[in-house]
């Protein structure tokens, strides 16, 4: 079976500092990958690599069998980054309206409106952005980022800053999309919700894989297990 | 056609948020009609004005361009937007033509109110030449658009961004400026079109390379 995901020998160096080192690792369609890791260690390199935005010194990333920069590959990623990526001049429908067409949703308007009502946004669709507060516009961005229902799913730090109501709607998105055998990818520092979630694991330490399978029982009893086993002291 | 509506979807999206906002548009508008201003205080009755009318005009729509070109991909800094538009599907080519499309729009609307501005302050009457003006404008317009578009990609992420596009652009546009320059001034005195022609060739032949070397190399610019 072609792995949803497959990183082989990535390097990344910003001059000549490694970020990422020799980074190997598969992810199975329909995985639900914690990506682990101190600050620092790369996951947010990883995580840009794998979603088409930056360039591996070495290495490849294959999506689904594919390059990750091509087209076809990228109408297949959804992306949530640590920004929310909307435009704050827009109103909430006109946002997901412009990535609905560049993702070549036929019908975008309507797809729009319905994720819309999906993330509670329904009633205020013709606000602008600027004008909504932080949590609102932080699922206007979960909306964004679902919109085109992508096969596979990278998500920085999903869950930082983000308030109980998105909290909520984001957990019950992956949740769905866990059930529908998307695959998804998320970097976190929230390991309580990531072990819920996930069903792999991929820890990185200093750029380097230090440890990639199943999610095992002791991570979901102590949060804290994984890196004691395998992070530096 | 997908390719043509991801290209109108960036154009109508940048034109809507510069319409909500105007930050551009009144800020090179009303440096245009500045410089336009000053100009006709610094060169009033000057002897052989009419040979440096192109060149005063010109250099009033390369100084406010830069500020509308400044804003093009500034304005995907907020929230990150960047990383949205080149994690899509859409070609980064569709992307930079956009982008550009809009930024032409923006500029010839500047130039055509400023034009009027001229006229008045100058004296200069645009009956009867203003088709073949509004040809060098377009000409020299959209090659200011792709030099500047690219090179507002290449400095996006530069702190001093806005001081380092104009210093990056204008040697680029040396053909463009002086090309639109010396047809304008001739166009205004008269001159017969037929002997610039070499001047609309280096127009179009600039804007055809410059357009198809951004198209064929931005995403190296935009995927670092």
């Amino acid at each position: 079976m072609i792995p949803a995901l497959a990183v082989e020998g990535v390097y990344k160096f910003f001059g000549d500092f490694p970020a990422l080192r020799n980074v190997s690792f598969q992810v199975e369609p329909g995985s639900v990958v914690a990506l682990l890791g101190r600050n620092g260690a790369g996951k947010t390199t990883l995580l840009r690599i794998m979603a088409g935005l930056s360039q591996p010194s070495q290495g490849s990333v294959k999506v689904h069998g594919a390059e990750a920069r091509e087209a076809t590959t990228r109408r297949r990623i959804g992306v949530l980054g640590h920004s929310i990526s909307v435009y704050d001049e827009l109103s909430a429908h006109e946002n997901l309206t412009m990535f609905g067409s560049l993702y070549g949703i036929p019908d975008a308007p309507k797809t729009a409106d319905a994720m819309l009502e999906r993330v509670g946004l329904g009633r205020v669709r013709d606000g602008l952005a600027r004008e909504f507060s932080r949590g609102m516009r932080q699922r206007l961005a979960i909306g964004r980022a679902f919109l085109h229902d992508p096969e596979l799913l990278l998500l920085d730090e999903p869950f930082t800053s983000l308030d109980d109501k998105a909290i909520a709607v984001l957990q019950s998105m992956l949740k769905e999309m866990r059930d529908r055998g998307r695959t998804v990818v998320m970097s976190t520092h929230q390991l309580r919700e990531a072990m819920e979630l996930s069903t792999h694991v991929t820890f990185i330490q200093r750029g380097q894989v230090a440890y990639d399978g199943e999610r095992q029982d002791e991570m979901l009893k102590d949060t804290g297990w994984l890196y004691r086993t395998y992070g530096e002291q | 056609m997908t390719y043509l509506h991801q290209i109108w979807t960036i154009a109508a999206k940048d034109l809507r948020s510069e319409m909500r906002t105007k930050e551009a548009l009144n800020a090179s508008m009303a440096f245009s009609i500045v410089i336009l201003i000053l100009f006709s205080f610094a060169f009033d009755q000057a002897e052989g004005l009419n040979q440096i009318l192109g060149g005063l005009l010109w250099l009033a729509y390369s100084f406010a361009g830069a500020l509308v070109l400044n804003r093009s991909f500034a304005r995907e800094l907020q929230n990150d937007c960047l990383d949205a538009l080149i994690s899509s599907p859409a070609p980064p080519s569709a992307l930079f033509l956009g982008k550009a499309f809009a930024n032409f729009a923006l500029l010839i609307a500047v130039e055509l109110l400023s034009l009027g501005v001229f006229a008045v302050l100058y004296d200069v009457r645009l009956s009867g030449k203003f088709g073949l003006l509004f040809l060098v404008m377009v000409l020299a317009t959209w090659g200011m658009t792709v030099i500047g578009t690219t090179f507002s990609a290449l400095t996006v992420n530069l702190t001093m961004r806005e001081l380092m596009l104009p210093v990056l652009i204008y040697p680029f546009l040396i053909p463009v400026l002086m090309s639109a320059m010396i047809l304008t001034t001739d166009l205004l005195a008269g001159v017969p079109t037929a002997t610039n022609m070499v001047w609309l060739r280096v127009l179009v032949a600039f804007d055809i390379v410059f357009t198809a070397i951004t198209v064929v190399f931005i995403d190296v610019v935009l995927v670092s």
